[in-house]
């Protein structure tokens, strides 16, 4: 395929994706602006007044940046894994294999996909914050580089799931399991600072942990670990399973015989 | 000519052993209507599923109008459009965007993927039904939507794997009233179907495969020379007082007014005639008992299974 073909054929992707979303919205949208409203009333602004500062912020201030990027997270993994499961499912993913569209256009279309709601999702939940709290923006283009590099590992990591799940049970099982124990026990809602010096450790094994410092790196200036360090992490996963999905593509491993 | 499709040695074997296809060689010349027939389980839906990139194979070498499905994987699959046995669209999808999604996976500008879409949605009698969701048609719309989608793209071989399966005789008529103006636009055409009537109407060469393996490959006309013996039933005017005895034909009662014939090759219908008119007996209609393809195959299979 030439370039403008390819072109038109990612965009074909994205636009199916958006589009399947935004129908949806109801499901996709709302969802996630009223779960965060409540954590922001509950722990915010509730539970938070009657805590102390962390690194110098109020309680709300401390948790907005973790708890955009937690909507942020939880959203591109459940767009992807569901639209691609489905496709497999309902067998419709036969209509790009048999298309002359190479593997990673199919991996990047569904990853821009995720990228895409992850930002929607993102936007209102930012905007929810701004009903709490001022926010803060200390270094912009760390904030868009953690959200997009976010928001395409965890679109990736979807389509991981999706291309070995066998049944529905099987795409619930990682974000029940697995994502969210990591999400919590990221730092959303403390510094590791507040750990013994153990769990401190073992929290450094969990990449979210990284990608919410970031954030909150570039939204107040305050991280618990280098950003630059945060950065090429997120950078190094992005590329491990990009190429892993692409591997899986390749084989044909859970869609063709 | 040129050929649409060359297979040669193709083997697969699924991981559970199952060996699917056993070395078959098979070609298909350009602007050929082709039937790939075979019973249940024989081996055709992988035959295609590999043809259109959907199974991996497990040896051979299929070129799709001279390009290596392997090497040459993308202007191979550029060529062909797949009509599966098994819907497989997004029920969730309004009709014309199932369509125009179809053009722009082969890179087709989306303005431009509108407007073919537009053309064949309209072609295939579904202008009306556009915009509701896949899923609210009926199961002929539903076939005449997958072809739609494969037309898409212009395809040079068009694939139909059972495209009437469970669609009313009116809408059947239609849709290869269709299918022959495309062939005869020059679209190569390949097709399953377990309608053998079908098969022998519109098909100009034919191959057979059972248990994995090609068992006929030959061009209609000849394979339905290999039929000695036809059926004919006979509808008659008058009651038949006594059944007349008449050299060469083996003639059955089945009612008053009903009689069945075997007619060999070497006796003809006019001495059939002659004589019944002798014995005084008026002929008012005639029909194949049944479908002489449907005879070829049946005996063909079994001999093989045999």
């Amino acid at each position: 395929m030439k370039v403008r073909q390819q072109l038109a054929a990612f965009r074909t992707i994205l636009t199916k994706e958006i589009l399947r979303f935004m129908r949806i919205w109801i499901q996709t949208v709302v969802p996630p602006a009223i779960t965060m409203g409540l954590y922001f009333i509950i722990f915010g602004n509730l539970i938070g007044s009657q805590l102390e500062d962390v690194h110098g912020y109020r309680y709300m201030d401390y948790i907005v940046p973790g708890v955009i990027l937690m909507a942020i997270i939880t959203n591109t993994y459940a767009n992807v894994v569901s639209s691609f499961y489905m496709s497999k499912f309902a067998h419709f993913v036969e209509e790009m294999l048999v298309s002359p569209m190479p593997n990673y256009l199919i991996l990047l279309g569904y990853v821009a996909g995720g990228v895409a709601r992850g930002l929607l999702v993102g936007i209102v939940v930012t905007v929810v914050a701004m009903f709490f709290t001022t926010l803060k923006v200390h270094n912009p283009f760390v904030i868009i580089t953690v959200v997009v590099l976010t928001a395409m590992l965890f679109s990736l990591g979807g389509f991981i799931n999706a291309i070995y799940a066998k049944s529905f049970d099987d795409i619930s099982i990682i974000p029940t399991f697995v994502l969210t124990p990591l999400i919590y026990l990221g730092g959303i809602f403390y510094s590791i600072d507040m750990l013994p010096e153990f769990w401190q450790k073992v929290s450094l094994g969990n990449p979210i942990l990284y990608m919410i410092n970031a954030m909150r790196y570039g939204m107040l200036g305050v991280s618990d670990i280098d950003v630059s360090t945060a950065l090429a992490i997120i950078v190094l996963f992005v590329v491990v399973l990009f190429g892993f999905s692409l591997y899986l593509l390749h084989k044909g491993v859970g869609l063709r015989n | 000519m040129s050929l649409a499709l060359d297979i040669r040695d193709l083997r697969k074997t699924y991981a559970n052993g199952a060996e699917a296809l056993k070395g078959i060689d098979l070609q298909v010349q350009a602007g050929d209507f082709f039937a790939l027939l075979g019973p249940n389980g024989a081996g055709k839906s992988t035959c295609i599923g590999i043809i259109s990139s959907l199974v991996n194979k497990t040896r051979g070498k299929v070129e799709v109008f001279g390009h290596d499905i392997d090497t040459d994987k993308e202007a191979a699959k550029s060529c062909i459009g797949l009509v599966p046995q098994e819907f497989n669209f997004n029920q969730f999808e309004p009709v014309i965007e199932v369509v125009i999604n179809q053009a722009g996976y082969y890179g087709i500008p989306r303005a431009e993927a509108r407007e073919r879409a537009e053309h064949f949605v309209q072609q295939l009698g579904l202008w009306d039904k556009r915009r509701v969701m896949a899923r609210e048609l009926s199961g002929g719309m539903k076939r005449r939507l997958m072809i739609a989608r494969a037309l898409v793209h212009e395809p040079k071989l068009l694939i139909l794997d059972e495209p009437t399966a469970g669609v009313d005789i009116e809408l059947r008529r239609s849709m290869w009233d269709f299918m022959r103006q495309t062939n005869e636009q020059g679209t190569t055409i390949i097709l399953t179907t377990h309608y053998l009537e079908e098969a022998e109407a519109h098909c100009r060469n034919i191959a057979i495969i059972n248990h994995g393996r090609l068992i006929e490959n030959t061009n209609m006309a000849d394979l339905l020379l290999k039929l000695h013996l036809e059926t004919f039933i006979l509808n008659l005017r008058d009651s038949l007082r006594e059944l007349p005895a008449i050299e060469g034909y083996n003639l059955q009662r089945i009612d008053d007014t009903t009689l069945s014939v075997d007619i060999s090759k070497e006796y003809t219908l006019n001495d059939l005639f002659i004589k019944l008119d002798e014995h005084g007996i008026c002929v008012l209609s005639m029909r194949n008992k049944s479908n002489r393809l449907e005879e070829l195959f049946i005996r063909i299979v079994g001999e093989e299974s045999a």
